[in-house]
Parts: C-alpha cells; sequence; structure tokens
C-alpha cells in the first residue's frame, strides 16, 4: 500500500441534511499514475477533488492520502495540504502579488524556506513554464493560459507528491488551452502523481493511465484508458463520451 | 459685521490654535483611526468566522454603537470608564482617566463598529476561492487572512476606510463637551477671551473645509494608485 499516494474507501457525503453529492466513492490512485476524472456537470467531481486535499469535510469512509488518514482525530491539516498541489478552474492566482511573489509566499510561509532559495525555486519553475519574461508582471496583466501556468508552477513550488487538477482549462479560450495541457503533459511524462477533472479526452489519451466517469455522485467507470475508450460498457458513460467527442 | 474683522486677531492665535489644538487633533484622530481598524478587523473576522455566539455578540456590539448619537457616548464612557476600571483591577476606588484617554476610547470604540462594516463587506467580496487557494498551499486560516485576504482588503476599502477618517476628523470636535482643547475648542476659548467670534469661527470654519478638501483629493489620488489590477 505504500505506493499508492491517493485511496478514498467507500466516501459519502451530504451537503444539508438531505442531499447526498458523493455515494460511495472508492478510487485509489497509485505513484505515478494520472488518473482523469469526468463526467457530467454537478456529478460531484469538484466535491470529490476536494475532499482528497480536505477543502471540503466528509461524513463517511475514509480518505487515505500520502499515508494520512484524512478522518483521524489531529490531522495536520495544513501539513497534508502542503504536500497535495491543487490547481483551480480559475486559477485563483494572488492578485495583490506579482507572480514570483505568488510563488514565494507558500514556500517562505508554509515550508520555511529562506528568501533566497523560494526566489530560486520560483525563478527555475517559471522558466519551466516559459513565463520568465512575465515573473514582476501582476496576475491581472496576464493571459488566462499564462495564469493558470502560473498557478502550476505555484503549486509545484512546493514540491507536492501529487497534483489534483480540477477543470484547469474549462475557463479558456479555445486558443489557450493547448500551452496549458503541454505543461501538464510534461508533468505526467516526469512521472508526477495526478488526480485530473477534465473534459478533455485528448489529454485522456496521451497520457492518462485510468479514467473514472462519475454520474450523480457515484463513479460509475474506473478503467485502464484503453479499456474505457475501447468500449466504456456504461451506457450513461458512452452518451456522455459521444457528446464530448462531438466537440 | 465684517466691517470690524480683524485679521490681526487671527494672526496672534496662530500658535495656539495649531501647536495647541491641532495637534490635539489629529493626534486623536489618528491614533483613533488606527486602533479603529485593529479593534473594527477583529470585529469583522469574529462576525464571519467566530462561531454564533461571538458573531451575535459582536454584531450586537456593532448595531449598539450604529443606533447610539456619539455625544452620548463620549458622555457616557467619561463618566463610566472610572467606575468600569474599579470595577475590572478591583481598586477601591474609581479609577482616574484623563479626559484624551477616555475620549480616545470612546473613539476607537465608536469607530471600530463603522470600520467593521466595511472590513466585513470588503472580506466578503474578496472571493472565496482565494481563501481556499490559501489553504490548498498548506496555510492555516489565520495565515490565508493575513497575507491573502487582509491585504487585498485593505487595498480595495483603503479609500473608503479614509474617507470614513475624515468623517472622525470632523467629529473630534465633539470632545468640547469634555473641556478638551481640540482645535475648535482652542478657536472658540480664543474667541471667548477676545470676544472675536466671528474671526475665530470663521477661521476654524476655512481650515475645516481645507483639510477635509486636500484630503478628499488626496484619498482619490490614491485611489487608483492602490488600485489592485485585476
Ligand atoms: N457548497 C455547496 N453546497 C450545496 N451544494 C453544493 C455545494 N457545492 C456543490 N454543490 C452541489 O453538489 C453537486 C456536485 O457539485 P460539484 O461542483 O462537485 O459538481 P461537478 O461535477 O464539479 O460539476 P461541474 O462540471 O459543473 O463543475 C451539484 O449538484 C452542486 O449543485
Ligand atoms: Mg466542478
Amino acid at each position: 500500500m505504500t505506493d499508492t499516494i491517493i485511496a478514498l474507501e467507500h466516501v459519502d457525503k451530504w451537503y444539508g441534511p438531505s442531499f447526498q453529492v458523493l455515494k460511495d466513492c472508492t478510487l485509489a490512485v497509485p505513484k505515478g499514475e494520472v488518473v482523469v476524472v469526468c463526467g457530467p456537470s454537478g456529478s460531484g467531481k469538484s466535491t470529490l477533488i476536494k475532499c482528497v486535499n480536505a477543502l471540503e469535510p466528509f461524513q463517511k469512509g475514509e480518505i487515505v492520502v500520502d499515508g494520512i488518514r484524512l478522518h483521524e482525530k489531529g490531522v495536520n491539516l495544513p501539513k497534508l495540504r502542503a504536500r497535495v498541489g491543487m490547481v483551480f478552474q480559475h486559477f485563483e492566482l494572488f492578485p495583490h502579488l506579482s507572480v514570483l511573489e505568488n510563488l514565494d509566499l507558500a514556500q517562505i510561509k508554509v515550508l520555511g524556506r529562506g528568501k533566497q532559495a523560494a526566489r530560486a525555486k520560483s525563478v527555475a519553475l517559471l522558466q519551466r513554464v516559459e513565463l520568465s519574461a512575465h515573473a514582476d508582471k501582476f496576475p491581472g496583466q496576464l493571459s488566462g493560459g499564462q495564469q493558470q501556468r502560473v498557478a502550476i508552477a505555484r503549486a509545484l513550488a512546493m514540491d507536492p507528491v501529487v497534483m489534483l487538477f480540477d477543470e484547469p482549462t474549462s475557463a479558456l479560450d479555445p486558443e489557450m488551452v493547448s500551452e496549458v495541457l503541454d505543461v501538464m503533459v510534461q508533468l505526467a511524462q516526469e512521472g508526477m502523481t495526478m488526480m485530473v477533472v477534465t473534459h478533455e479526452m485528448g489529454f485522456a489519451r496521451k497520457v492518462a493511465h485510468r479514467v473514472v466517469f462519475m454520474d450523480r455522485g457515484e463513479i460509475v467507470v474506473d478503467a485502464r484508458k484503453d479499456a474505457f475508450f475501447g468500449d466504456v460498457g456504461n451506457e450513461r458513460a458512452k452518451q456522455f463520451l459521444s457528446k464530448i467527442l462531438q466537440h | 459685521m465684517f466691517a470690524h474683522f480683524d485679521f490681526q486677531a487671527i494672526v496672534h492665535a496662530l500658535p495656539y490654535l495649531f501647536e495647541q489644538g491641532l495637534v490635539f487633533t489629529l493626534t486623536l484622530t489618528i491614533l483613533s483611526a488606527i486602533g479603529g481598524l485593529i479593534l473594527g478587523t477583529a470585529l469583522a473576522l469574529v462576525r464571519i468566522g467566530g462561531g454564533p455566539v461571538l458573531a451575535t455578540i459582536a454584531t450586537g456590539y456593532v448595531n449598539l454603537m450604529r443606533t447610539l448619537p456619539l455625544v452620548l457616548v463620549i458622555f457616557w464612557f467619561y463618566f463610566m470608564v472610572p467606575y468600569i476600571g474599579q470595577w475590572l483591577l478591583h481598586a477601591p476606588r474609581p479609577i482616574k482617566v484623563g479626559g484624551f484617554s477616555s475620549a480616545l476610547l470612546t473613539f476607537v470604540m465608536f469607530e471600530a463598529a463603522y470600520f467593521s462594516e466595511i472590513m466585513r463587506g470588503g472580506i466578503q467580496s474578496v472571493a472565496r476561492g482565494q481563501y481556499a487557494a490559501g489553504l490548498a498551499l498548506g496555510m492555516t486560516g489565520a495565515q490565508a487572512m493575513r497575507y491573502i485576504v487582509l491585504p487585498q482588503v485593505l487595498r480595495t476599502m483603503l479609500p473608503v476606510l479614509l474617507t470614513q477618517t475624515i468623517v472622525l476628523f470632523q467629529d473630534t470636535s465633539l470632545v468640547y463637551v469634555l473641556s478638551l482643547t481640540d482645535f475648535l475648542g482652542a478657536a472658540s476659548k480664543i474667541a471667548q477671551r477676545d470676544g472675536r467670534l466671528v474671526e475665530m469661527y470663521c477661521f476654524a470654519a476655512l481650515v475645516y473645509f481645507a483639510i477635509c478638501f486636500l484630503a478628499s483629493l488626496a484619498v482619490r489620488r490614491l485611489q487608483s494608485r492602490v488600485a489592485i489590477i485585476r
């Protein structure tokens, strides 16, 4: 079990007293694997991924991240989250800080890195996402695609053991999608463990090991990529796929 | 009446008016604004994330302060603070509190109510996603507030906070009820002593107008400088 980075075991979650948003979700992400999560709007994908780094609480079952049981008493959630990188649909860069400062902040305040060490790391990561020229700009001065690449670099600056992505390209203009996906593909090819909510099936075909299909709070399909794209074996998933693949 | 307008009377009074009066007024304004901002921010944080009991108490406090006339609060505090101090410190007799300390405490507590409303609106307008992004990077809730949410709130709300401070600057003249010598108090003392009511009150009005007008202009210029690029 040591090489399982994320394990969800029979997770149930409710919003309020009666609306069950996650139903008996079980899922494992082994080290070095890329798992793509897809499914119709409102099926609970965002909720699922937010449960993994405890941004959302869940009521039943257990989630184990890098050996830490989230439901155990006295879990140091900030410490856990520092090891789990997260990329949001709407980037969530800090608008009052420059691009470099966005990357520095948590390294210094959370990891306790020295200012110079943090800065060196930030500079290197910006180079990696090809944004060195924009280091001193503010997020509001960048395009959506550039902002999302900064957000990825910001998460990587924490040296995460796993990266979570929640629809990282769905708020972008079409012509900017590929610059973000390219960074993600590169990351996957370097062996980063990733859990990615996305409808970009091209990305899934290229780098995913497994594809998970969710519907109404349930994990309906959890298959190796080839099996998933060969014959899903589930009517809802087939319908869904044919719909998004048309576009 | 302006036929007898005596500029000389004003000129003679200038050192007293500015060195005593205006210094007092500015000191009280600045200290009250700083104290009010700190207490007001604390109140706003309690109201947003302090749990139902504390939030209700904080909200009650804010509403109470906002429904009482300031003069009443100034008076009430001046007479009550010595007894509250006695009770808090278990002292044998009422604690001696100077007029300035009492006035400062009053303004801090009163302004905190207004500042807390401003800060609360600001905190709620910074998208929840920003706070979550801080948490996702491993920050504690307090760190996310301190490094991500509050800096943005202060920058977006700075013009409103300063405008409120200009109102506070005018309101400090109410300390005359405690016979403290602020700028207006100083002007009025001289007016009585020299029988120069017209000169002194006209001059006082002019000074208040000039300071507030220039401060407003400065705030407006600052507004575009501190705005966050979005
Ligand atoms: N904070 C909340 N309180 C109550 N209900 C919520 C909350 N957040 C989400 N929901 C509901 O839970 C369900 C799942 O939401 P979620 O955002 O996880 O779906 P999703 O699969 O990510 O959808 P999308 O593709 O639109 O992002 C939806 O019906 C949504 O309305
Ligand atoms: Mg979603």
